[in-house]
């Protein structure tokens, strides 16, 4: 039995819009699923309403196995840590972190038990007695962790909750909330715009944009095989090179400006039809060596030095590729390259809808995958 | 020179920086000079020269006679009327502020969320602040009449006698009080508006989440984190009080028999009717020093209940 079970799941504020449109998704008992898409898609709304703050409009929720679509925030048994933290700015840290219990009725030994051990884990033990505003950014994040941990409540939900942190402490409360997650044995949705948080935190990934469902799978299922062109673009980082292409005799032309010659093994590996979208990840366009197969010029726009990579941004059509480099090419802007591409390293999309038709057939760093 | 060089900041840095610094001080005095000229002239001067009429006799005309000390001071307090005065002020104050600012903060709170026809509701409720004292006093004078009064009318249908709202000595000083909260919700009720506003969704979605009622809410969240504008509206409020003037003026004219004859109106009536400016002096001092110690007093009592974000 699934810890959450939503169905059919449509949500419109003026019956005409609908914000989600036919949402179904089941999240397992201990499992860490990341709802992520860009702004707007409707990833808090669905949050929102598992929350139990938002009414459905249509569609079926069951939590626990039990049909939750009128069920009172306060009977869903979970927990929530929001964007802001939403601590209370005149409660102390310890009043903060116990919020809500005495509603629960939660005996004073018990909450005094719950508030160490919380504490100790988060390691707030020595800021119990400030006040919000005399703590750091994560410290308040961790209050609001710490707040979460104590109610325990077997479904946490978080919206956004690393966004108000800078980049590195973003990266060490991923990693402390993974922790935390897998301590406890949390089940928990995690909204976020961040695909890296998605990518790297996640069990299982769902992502979303204009109130559907794109693509749930894996972080690698996802990376690997991405369902649309929207989910090529959006999961992974640089993201996905995509372009128009077709097919003209024994050339791949791309964008309409550069001409990629084909293997007789890349023609027969090539799907049905003779135009798609193709796309392909910055890490499988290599610098070329010497021979012309696969070989393409192309005209530098920028490059990116990031001392350990080179990331080289190049022109194809009206598309710009980014190719990623380990070790230091120094490249002058504007100058003539010649870069390395193979068929097979392609993504191929519908030319219309954008749908996947056949993945890349080599993962970089992976044993080949069969188409 | 330019302009950001000549901002007052605290000179800092090298001694000839410092040095630097304070040959530019002047600057800044013309800048701040059209407000002080102001200030001075409007605020201090009245005031300073009130202290000092205070201790003198005074002619009609108001100009000093004879220097007698704290003789205005101790005529003061030795008259009946005056202290009669001074307790109906309190009497009024108490009356009126904790009335004003709970009826505020319920009808803020009853009216924060956005549901449709709010808006109606919110107009309502501060449409008192657009009203001026004189309109809202015919207004209440025309309800409060004797015989033709809506007021009356209504006791009278339910069998009951009329009232003599504002020239009964019993009623009178609650007519007014009445009229006062009526007349002060539409302010505070903005101000705690504004307060509720300013609050977070998720500070209240967080309560829903843990099951807290409506009195949980309004204990634990609401009132705490709009600390500083019920701090500001009580303030105020007090303050107004104190200073009562337009309603009594209008409505009662310090009668039934003083009962309604608070401080303020008792100045005006020794500074313009009876011309005794000297007294009226001492009187303006009195109330400064009283307005002053109380909202000290009270900033000290409720400084621990405030929370600043």
């Amino acid at each position: 039995m699934s810890k959450i079970e939503i169905r059919d799941l449509t949500k419109s504020y003026d019956g005409t819009l609908n914000i989600l449109e036919k949402i179904s998704l089941d999240v397992e008992e201990g499992e860490f699923y990341v709802l992520v898409g860009p702004s707007g898609c409707g990833k808090s709304t669905l949050l929102r309403i598992i929350a139990g703050l938002e009414k459905i409009t249509s569609g079926t929720l069951k939590i626990d196995g039990k049909l939750a679509n009128n069920m009172l925030p306060k009977d869903r048994n979970l927990s929530m840590v929001f964007q802001n933290y939403a601590l209370y700015p005149h409660m102390t840290v310890k009043d903060n972190i116990l919020f809500g219990l005495d509603v629960k009725k939660v005996p004073k030994d018990e909450q005094k038990r719950r508030l160490d051990e919380a504490a100790e884990m988060l390691g707030l033990t020595p800021y119990l007695k400030r006040k919000p505003r005399e703590l750091s950014g994560g410290q308040r994040q961790r209050v609001a962790l710490a707040r979460s941990v104590c109610s325990q409540s077997p479904i946490c939900l978080m919206d956004e909750p690393l966004s108000n942190l800078d980049a590195k402490l973003r990266g060490q409360m991923r990693t402390e909330i993974r922790r935390l997650q897998k301590k406890l044995g949390l089940t928990v949705i995690y909204v976020t715009h961040d695909q890296v948080e998605a990518m790297t935190m996640g069990d299982r990934i769902m992502v979303l944009h204009g109130g559907k469902i794109q693509q749930t799978g894996t972080p690698l299922e996802l990376y690997n095989k991405p369902a649309n062109t929207f989910v090529a673009g959006f999961i992974g980082s640089p993201q996905m090179n995509l372009v128009q292409a077709k097919r003209v005799g024994s050339t791949l032309v791309l964008g309409d400006s550069v001409t990629l010659p084909l293997s007789g093994e890349e023609i027969a590996n090539l799907p049905q039809g003779n135009q798609w979208q193709i796309g392909i990840r910055a890490e499988q366009i290599e610098p070329a060596s010497t021979g012309t197969e696969g070989v393409c010029r192309v005209k530098v726009v920028n490059t990116e030095m990031m001392g350990n990579e080179t990331q080289v941004l190049f022109e194809v059509g009206d598309a710009l590729f980014t190719a990623r480099w380990t070790g230091q090419y120094l490249i002058s802007i504007g100058s003539d390259l010649a870069v390395h591409l193979s068929a097979n390293d392609f993504h191929f999309f519908d030319a219309e809808k954008g749908t996947l038709i056949r993945p890349a057939l080599h993962i970089k760093g992976r044993a080949a995958l069969s188409a | 020179m330019t302009l950001e060089k000549t901002a007052p900041t605290m000179p800092q840095g090298t001694e000839e920086e410092v040095v630097e610094a304070k040959k530019r001080l002047p600057v800044w005095v013309i800048y701040l000079l059209p407000s002080m000229l102001i200030f001075i002239l409007f605020t201090i001067y009245p005031f300073v020269k009130t202290v000092i009429t205070s201790f003198f006799a005074t002619s009609t005309t108001g100009s000093l006679t004879q220097f007698v000390g704290l003789q205005n001071y101790i005529d003061l307090f030795t008259n009946g009327n005056y202290l009669q005065s001074l307790g109906t002020t309190f009497l009024y104050t108490i009356l009126t502020v904790p009335l004003t600012v709970i009826i505020s903060l319920l009808l803020a709170v009853l009216s924060a969320e956005d549901r449709p026809g709010m808006g109606v509701f919110r107009t309502i409720f501060s449409s008192t602040m657009g009203i001026s004292v004189a309109a809202g006093s015919v207004f209440w004078n025309l309800l409060f009449h004797p015989t033709a009064g809506l007021l009356n009318q209504v006791i009278r249908w339910f069998g009951g006698q009329p009232i003599g709202w504002l020239t009964d000595t019993h009623y009178a000083i609650f007519a007014i009080s009445a009229v006062s909260i009526w007349m002060n919700i539409g302010f505070s009720y903005l101000v705690l508006m504004g307060g509720l506003k300013n609050i977070d969704d998720s500070h209240y979605e967080s309560v829903e989440i843990v099951g807290g009622g409506f009195f949980y809410r309004l204990r634990k969240v609401t009132i705490p984190l709009i600390s500083p504008s019920l701090f500001f509206v009580c303030t105020i409020s007090l303050i107004n009080a104190f200073q009562s003037f337009g309603l009594i003026d209008m409505l009662t004219s310090g009668g039934p028999n003083n009962s309604t004859n608070l401080m303020v109106y008792q100045l005006y009536q020794d500074a313009f009717v009876n011309f005794r400016i000297g007294s009226a002096s001492a009187q303006g001092i009195i109330l400064f020093v009283l307005i002053f110690l109380i909202s000290q007093l009270q900033t000290k009592l409720t400084e621990r209940l405030v929370t600043y974000q």
